[in-house]
C-alpha cells in the first residue's frame, strides 16, 4: 500500500486581475492536479513564465488561487491552504510546510547565527540547542565562521543563499518547496545543496522544485511535472 | 469601485466565529464625528497570541479604530467585546468607567508613536517602568525595582540610568522604556501605534527585532497600527487593509501583501519605493 501524499492539489486554478490596469486579467494555470508522496521531488518543468513560481506560492498560500483547493497533510490531517485560517496556515508552516525562496528577506542588523536559530526557537527548541544545530548547519554550507556574527545584507548573493538554505532545512520540515534554492550558488555549494535534499528526502519529506541547473535537477527530480499542460486560457 | 470586503475565503468568517472564544471581538463597529466618517461597520476576531495589523494611508481610520477598540473612544455604534481576565467575555463600553479602567490597567498595554504621550515625563525613566505595577497594588519597593531592573535589561537599556528622567533618554531609549512599561504587568493584549514611525531606520529595525522577540517569548496579542508595509510585513500574522473608514481587504499577512485583490490594497502595495 502506498503511503498517503502529503500535498494534494485539485482543480487548482489561478488568474490574476490588474484593478489599476483597467482590470486586466492574467490567466495562469487551470484544471491542475498534483500529488506527491512521502520520499518525492517533483520538479516543475516549463519555460519562463509558465506559471512554475505561481504554483509554488500557491501551495504555499502566499498567493490566494481563483478556485480548486491546496490540501497539506498536518499532524496526521489535511488542512486546505487556500481555505484555513490565517492562523492554521501559519501553524502549518511553522511545523510543516517549508519555502525556500531565492531570496533572503529578514530583519536587519541581525547576526546570521540568530537568523538561523530562530526558526527554532520559534517551534520552541531551547537556545543551546538551536545554536548547536544552526552552527552545524552553517559549517556544513561552508559558510565561514568569521561571517556568523554578522547580518547577511552585505554577504553575496551565493551566502546569503545559503543563511537562507539554513534557515529552511534547520526545520526538518515534511513538505518543502525549493523555488530555485541554488540559483546563485557555485557546483560545489550546489552539490552540497543536493545532499542536504536527498538526506530530506530519505527521511520521507515531499518536495515540489524548481531548479534551472540540469545537473541538480537531474540529482534530485523522482518526476517532472509540466505546468504549461495546465496553461489557462487567455 | 466596489466598498465590499475582500475575505480571503468565504469559510473563514464562518469557521472564525464561535468555534472556541476568541480574545477579542469586534462587531459592527462604527464611529461618526458628526457627518466625518472614522470608521465604518468594521468586525472581526483576534485570538489569544496573535498579531493583527492594521494598514491604510492616513485618514483611511486606522488610529480611529484602534482608539474604538483600546476603550479610549466609544463607538457610534457597534461592540467591542475583550475575554478579560477578571470579567470573561465582556462588553467593554457597557462596564462602568472604573472596572473598563481596571481591566485596561490589568489586561492591556498602549505603545503610543510619540514617547511623550505614553510617559510622565517628570518622573524617572524607572518610575515610568514600575508605576503600572503600583496602580494594580503591587506595594513592595524590593521587588517592584528588581521587577524594572529586569525589564529594563529586556528592552537593552543601561541599567545604572533607572533614575534619569525621560527628557533625558534619545527617543529609540524613550520607546523602549515605553515598551517596558506596556509589559512589565504581563498583559495579554497590547495595542500600538505607529510604535517605530518617530524613529531613525537604524534605531528602527532593532526596536522592531525586540518587539518581535517579545510578542514571541510572551506570547501577546497585538494589534499594531502603522502605514510602514514593510512593519506590517515583519510583525503582523494578518493584516487589515482599511480605507475611507471601511475594511477593504483582510487576510494572512504575506497573501494580502503579494497578491492583494481588491483595487485600493493593490494600488497601496504597488506604491511602495524599492530600495
Amino acid at each position: 500500500m502506498s503511503p498517503q501524499p502529503l500535498i494534494v492539489v485539485e482543480d487548482l486554478a489561478k488568474t490574476f486581475t490588474l484593478h489599476n490596469a483597467e482590470s486586466a486579467t492574467i490567466p495562469v494555470f487551470e484544471r491542475l492536479d498534483l500529488e506527491v508522496s512521502p520520499g518525492e521531488c517533483v520538479v516543475l518543468a516549463g519555460e519562463s513564465g509558465v506559471g512554475k513560481s505561481t504554483l509554488m506560492r500557491s501551495i504555499f498560500g502566499n498567493y490566494l488561487p481563483t478556485r480548486g483547493s491546496v490540501r497539506v497533510l498536518h499532524d496526521g490531517a489535511y488542512v486546505d491552504i487556500t481555505r484555513a485560517l490565517p492562523h492554521q496556515v501559519l501553524d502549518v508552516r511553522r511545523r510543516t510546510l517549508g519555502y525556500v525562496s531565492q531570496f533572503l528577506r529578514v530583519i536587519p542588523r541581525i547576526s546570521t547565527l540568530q537568523l538561523t536559530m530562530e526558526p527554532l526557537l520559534e517551534n520552541g527548541v531551547d537556545a543551546v540547542e538551536a545554536q548547536q544545530r544552526a552552527e552545524a548547519l552553517l559549517s556544513a554550507l561552508r559558510l565561514p565562521r568569521a561571517h556568523w556574527d554578522l547580518p547577511p545584507a552585505t554577504f553575496s548573493g551565493g551566502e546569503q543563499q545559503r543563511v537562507n538554505i539554513a534557515r529552511s532545512f534547520i526545520r526538518n520540515y515534511p513538505v518543502m518547496l525549493l523555488d530555485e534554492p541554488t540559483a546563485s550558488l557555485d557546483a560545489e555549494n550546489r552539490a552540497i545543496v543536493v545532499t542536504l535534499i536527498r538526506e530530506a528526502l530519505d527521511r520521507g519529506a515531499a518536495m515540489i522544485g524548481i531548479f534551472h541547473d540540469s545537473d541538480v535537477r537531474d540529482a534530485v527530480a523522482t518526476r517532472l511535472f509540466g505546468v504549461s499542460e495546465f496553461k489557462a486560457a487567455a | 469601485m466596489t466598498m465590499a470586503t475582500i475575505e480571503r475565503s468565504p469559510a473563514q468568517t464562518a469557521a472564525g466565529m464561535g468555534q472556541e472564544s476568541p480574545l477579542l471581538r469586534v462587531s459592527n463597529l462604527s464611529k461618526w464625528y458628526g457627518h466625518v466618517v472614522g470608521c465604518r461597520d468594521v468586525s472581526f476576531e483576534l485570538r489569544a497570541g496573535e498579531v493583527l495589523g492594521i494598514v491604510g494611508e492616513s485618514g483611511s481610520g486606522k488610529t480611529t479604530l484602534l482608539n474604538v477598540i483600546s476603550g479610549r473612544l466609544p463607538p457610534t455604534s457597534g461592540v467591542v467585546e475583550f475575554d478579560a481576565s477578571r470579567f470573561g467575555l465582556t462588553d467593554i463600553y457597557g462596564l462602568n468607567e472604573p472596572d473598563r479602567r481596571r481591566m485596561q490597567r490589568e489586561d492591556w498595554g498602549f505603545v503610543h508613536q510619540n514617547p511623550r504621550d505614553g510617559l510622565r515625563m517628570r518622573v524617572s525613566g524607572g518610575a515610568n517602568v514600575a508605576e503600572p505595577l503600583m496602580n494594580l497594588g503591587n506595594r513592595h519597593y524590593g521587588k517592584m525595582r528588581q521587577a524594572t531592573l529586569e525589564w529594563l535589561n529586556r528592552v537593552e537599556l543601561d541599567t545604572g540610568r533607572i533614575d534619569d528622567k525621560p527628557r533625558n533618554f534619545s527617543g529609540g531609549m524613550q520607546q523602549r522604556i515605553q515598551v517596558a512599561r506596556n509589559l512589565i504587568h504581563g498583559p495579554r493584549l497590547v495595542f500600538m501605534d505607529e510604535p517605530t514611525g518617530g524613529l531613525d531606520v537604524s534605531v528602527q529595525a532593532r526596536l522592531l527585532d525586540l518587539l518581535r522577540e517579545l510578542v514571541r517569548d510572551l506570547g501577546l496579542a497585538v494589534i499594531i497600527v502603522t502605514h510602514d508595509m514593510a512593519v506590517a510585513r515583519l510583525m503582523a500574522d494578518r493584516l487589515i487593509v482599511m480605507k475611507s473608514g471601511y475594511v477593504v481587504e483582510t487576510g494572512l499577512t504575506d497573501q494580502v501583501l503579494d497578491d492583494p485583490q481588491h483595487p485600493y490594497s493593490q494600488l497601496l502595495v504597488s506604491s511602495v519605493l524599492q530600495i
